[in-house]
């Protein structure tokens, strides 16, 4: 039985052509992009390049973008690297409740350093109460970071209104009140234009976008400083100490052009093959949809099925070679369930009860269909064992 | 797939053979709780926690050992799988008295089940205390077995 692949949004596999790229220089391009002589110089001319074709899908100057080592590093170097910086001009931060651990994690370490967070509301679809961000916003805030879409339930934050709502209250409060965004999630699928999304800083890896695991940038506006994180040899300008992986850079760069070129078509593809999944898991009898009904990516289906666990779901589904995953406690290190599941006001045993389908590239009808054979089998499995009958 | 293959995608289960087996084949579950008559009847555990688990028990009026024991379980496959566990160790070899069954600890289950990952082990064991619950329910019905 062929293994059929729907947790796109944990990671995705690398594109035969972005491996390509890289292999060169795993082997015989080692060279240390910080050496003088040709094979460091080989190396250096590679990142730069990339560096230079990420800033062109981001609309933005190559020396904006620093490497790091994934997604998680760069909104951790956002977070507290912005923290740090501007500490003397304000000590306030503002987060969704809906952040990856990220930035959520790094948000509440420097709130047990002294600093003060706010944690924005979101609605039942999972979008940020737009009058509380405002009510929020003070003097003291160095830092306002939102998802772009997130990585749950898929619902895409309106950024460009977000923005546009911080730096009104910049100029007029003289705030430092930078603009962070989490786009691991969007990217491939969203506009990553940061001048109309009109962000400061954005995050993006490359591990979601068909490229290596262990590499992101940090998009980081001119103007805006930061106090880095990892200090060492004052490579990517200082803000990055550590040796430059040059393939995986290179990866990463041709990764996310592939992806940003083919994104309108691609998410098409998947719109209609996700719509045609929700719509068909939804005729299972006590099912609900998380998430927004349409501003989600084009990849993300998270439902709640009652009565039934999400672990062993998952685990069930498995078996059928059916790669899928939840927000139940269960299957978390913190057996807590989703902080997600929960800020868009769901139960507890929803939240425990959740699953979530994300498709990708190889994703087809068949393998839609075949999920939609095997699921409502387990899920009436499941519920004839289950203590909670519906 | 080759063997070898199946062996790798086996391999890292944070399960042992024993708790899948149980999992994927549970025993002596209550499909239908309607019209079942049952001499002691307990609950563990919480929906909101993610666990929760009703045991019923069928006690033989004469040797007082537990004929019978079924259950219901919304919870994780180890909730699952040791749900299971628990119903066959009070039924085998004739039945459990019910002082042996009000003594079942979760070590039983878990050593039993060949063990369980470590973060899974205080909130997925749950039936021995339902088991017990249903004993007091039955005892409680019963002038104390007496």
């Amino acid at each position: 039985m062929k293994r059929t692949y729907l947790d796109y949004a944990a990671t995705t596999y690398i594109d035969p052509k972005v491996l390509k790229k890289m292999k060169p220089y795993l082997a015989d391009k080692f060279g240390n992009p910080s050496s003088l002589h040709a094979a460091g110089r080989e190396a250096r001319f590679a990142i730069e390049q990339a560096r230079i074709d990420v800033a062109k899908v981001l609309g933005c100057e190559g020396k904006e973008i620093i490497f790091t080592g994934s997604g998680t590093e760069s909104c951790n170097l956002a977070v507290f690297g912005i923290a740090n910086f501007y500490k003397d001009k304000g000590n306030h931060i503002i987060i969704s409740k809906i952040e990856h651990p990220a930035v959520l994690e790094a948000a509440k370490k420097l709130e047990n350093q002294g600093f003060e967070v706010s944690y924005l509301n979101v609605d039942a679809n999972g979008l940020v109460d737009i009058n509380e961000l405002k009510e929020a916003l003070k003097k003291d805030t160095i830092l306002v970071s939102i998802i772009y879409a997130n990585n749950e339930i898929g619902t895409i934050q309106p950024i460009a209104e977000i923005s546009e709502i911080v730096k009104n209250f910049r100029q007029k409060s003289g705030a430092v009140s930078l603009f962070h965004t989490d786009a691991c999630q969007a990217a491939g699928a969203l506009d990553l234009d940061v001048k109309k999304l009109g962000v400061d800083l954005m995050t993006l890896n490359g591990s979601k976008i068909y490229g290596p695991k262990g590499v992101g940038c940090l998009y980081i506006s001119k103007g805006v400083n930061l106090e880095p994180v990892i200090v060492g040899g004052g490579q990517e300008s200082g803000l990055r100490g550590g040796t430059e992986n040059a393939a995986l850079i290179v990866g990463f760069a041709e990764a996310l052009k592939m992806a940003d070129k083919i994104k309108i078509s691609e998410s098409k593809r998947l719109a209609g093959l996700r719509d045609y999944l929700i719509k068909n898991i939804l005729k299972i009898t006590r099912s609900r949809l998380n998430g927004h009904p349409e501003k989600r990516l084009s990849n993300n289906i998270n439902v709640s099925i009652k009565g039934v666990e999400g672990e062993a779901l998952a685990l069930m589904l498995d078996k059928y070679r059916i790669c899928a995953s939840t927000g139940s406690a269960c299957s978390s290190r913190k057996l807590a369930p989703s902080h997600v599941l929960l800020a868009i006001g769901i139960t507890p045993e929803l939240a425990h009860s959740s699953l979530r389908l994300t498709l990708g590239r190889k994703t087809t009808k068949k393998e839609i269909n075949y999920v939609l054979k095997v699921l409502p089998e387990v899920v009436e499995k499941l519920r004839e064992i289950s203590s909670i009958k519906i | 797939m080759s063997n070898e293959e199946n062996k790798k995608e086996e391999a890292g289960w944070a399960y042992s053979e024993v708790v899948k087996d149980h999992f994927f084949n549970p025993r002596n579950y209550l499909a239908d709780s309607d019209g079942y008559k049952a001499d002691g009847v307990g609950t563990e555990g919480s929906p909101v926690c993610g666990d929760l688990l009703t045991v019923w028990i069928k006690v033989d009026p004469e040797t007082k050992k537990i004929k019978e024991c079924k259950w219901q379980t919304f919870g994780c496959a180890s909730a699952i799988a040791s749900s299971s566990m628990m119903s066959e160790i009070v039924t085998e070899n004739g039945g459990m008295t019910l002082d042996q069954a009000i003594k079942v600890e979760s070590a039983d289950i878990m050593n039993r089940l060949g063990g369980l990952p470590m973060n899974k082990i205080h909130c997925s064991v749950l039936g021995h205390m339902a088991l017990h619950n249903a004993v007091k329910d039955y005892l409680k019905k019963n002038n104390g077995g007496k």
